[in-house]
């Protein structure tokens, strides 16, 4: 059971253009910021990326939307992206905008070997059009199928060599979703140590999810909104 | 958040937003697992009275946040839904977005707080897309107004060219149907019944005329209607 390869390079090496990627973070925090340069230098296109948010102009996925590598992109909050919105308008890049608890609970049902699940959100909204409206206990609800990707590209603080991961303070998002949810899962962490390292009662994702790890370099890890107090005087 | 206020003490007509965040402040109780929403919203955490014991629910996966870091100490893995810099406090928590929008969705979260664009006398909400405007999504809005337990909007009563933001049916697309319980403008505190909006307190210098002249919707006036305490 070999789980570790050398880097990103390799562990995106047989996604090809047209695939279905699941990509980890919330804005760009806990981002695959290994594998998203990797799959900017591999230049494959025609890509359908469900992630949260599209990154900005020049990080996270907006590297990939400015070389036009992305097709599709499944999020809930696609804002901070000028590019992004310019090939949205001139309809090069198609978006299909998903509340962010169903993107959550979409990836939950397929990490769970569900095949849809009824939700709450965006009943009596244009969310709903074309969807089955179920009642239940008085209360409408919308049948959301499970996302269906080819590999799912996640970030963790640790790992270990048998692919069980760590995540850190709100980097875990969707992150532990997607890990469990994909086909192929390919987990770049912070720190990647041997069995036994990692404490089993803390593993917040179990390494039978994992199929790819190693350990990434070089993070930038960018703040969106820089806030600070001022130091009371 | 934490800002100082320097509170004018010139005549008040309506309120301004740091006002509407501390009447909202009121509506919080000893025990309850609160999300705030970004602008007004975010303002009601700095008005959290003495004594009770609130959590703030971030829902990028967080329970119990804390302010703003000191400079130097920003974390780049520890933002809020906004995307700004925060930090812990004893007794916080993390969890994944799948859990987060569980708690809110099983009615865990008492209370959520958030702007609007409209809000018609049923409770109907609109406030994420304007059409022909640049669209950037719902993020999360829809599904905490489909699921929480309770949900206040605060906004001002008007948009910026005059025209009334309490209406009897959304012009807008929606975020959410009949699901919201109060409203707290700059000029008054409604709740939503079956008679559309009830004023049950208005803003000092304020009188009911201008609420009711102002307010397209369904209005009545509560029999005990009086003016806002902060």
């Amino acid at each position: 059971m070999k789980k570790v390869v050398s880097g990103a390079d390799e562990a995106i090496q047989d996604i090809p253009s047209g695939a279905i990627l699941m990509l980890g973070g919330f804005g760009l925090c806990g981002i695959p910021e290994n594998c998203i340069a990797a799959l900017v230098k591999k230049g494959i296109n025609n890509l359908t990326c469900i992630s949260n948010n599209a990154g900005v102009d020049d990080f996270g996925i907006g590297l990939m939307l400015q070389k036009k590598q992305v097709k599709k992109m499944i999020s809930s909050y696609v804002g901070e992206n000028a590019e992004f919105e310019r090939q949205m308008l001139s309809g090069e890049l198609e978006v299909e905008l998903v509340p962010q608890g169903t993107l959550a609970t979409r990836c939950m049902a397929t990490a769970y070997g569900m095949p849809a699940v009824y939700l709450l959100a965006g009943y009596g909204t244009e969310v709903a059009d074309g969807k089955e409206v179920r009642n239940f206990n008085g209360k409408n609800y919308l049948l959301e199928n499970a996302f269906n990707s080819d590999f799912a590209i996640v970030k963790a603080w640790k790992g270990d060599t048998q692919g069980n991961l760590i995540f850190k303070d709100t980097a875990r998002n969707f992150n532990p979703l997607m890990a469990m949810a994909g086909k192929i899962t390919i987990a770049e962490v912070e720190e990647l140590v041997e069995p036994g390292i990692l404490d089993p009662n803390f593993i917040h994702v179990p390494g039978i999810y994992v199929h790819r790890i190693f350990q990434g370099l070089h993070y930038e890890k960018r703040i969106e909104q820089r806030t600070v107090r001022k130091v009371s005087k | 958040m934490y800002y100082n206020l320097y509170q004018k003490k010139l005549q008040q007509f309506m309120l301004n937003k740091e006002q509407i965040a501390k009447r909202i402040a009121q509506e919080l109780q000893d025990g309850f697992y609160v999300n705030l929403g970004i602008g007004i919203p975010t303002l009601v955490a700095n008005y959290i009275p003495d004594g009770l014991d609130v959590v703030l629910q971030s829902e990028n996966g967080l329970l119990g946040m804390g302010p703003f870091p000191y400079e130097g100490e920003e974390d780049p893995d520890l933002i809020n839904a906004g995307k700004q810099t925060i930090t812990t406090i004893p007794g916080s928590a993390f969890f994944d977005s799948a859990m987060s929008f569980g708690m809110i969705r099983a009615g865990k979260v008492h209370l959520t707080v958030l702007g609007a664009m409209e809000v018609a006398d049923n409770g109907d909400i609109a406030n994420w897309k304007i059409p022909g405007k640049m669209v950037k999504g719902m993020g999360g809005a829809m599904d905490l107004v489909a699921a929480a337990q309770n949900i206040i909007v605060a906004m001002q009563h008007t948009n910026p060219k005059g025209e009334s933001k309490l209406l009897s049916k959304c012009t807008l697309p929606l975020t959410g149907v009949g699901c919201v319980k109060k409203v707290v403008t700059d000029l008054g505190v409604f709740n939503i019944t079956e008679n559309g909006f009830e004023c049950i307190e208005y803003a000092p210098g304020v009188t009911i005329d201008e609420i009711i002249a102002k307010t397209a919707g369904r209005i009545t006036i509560a029999p005990t209607v009086k003016e806002i305490a902060i």
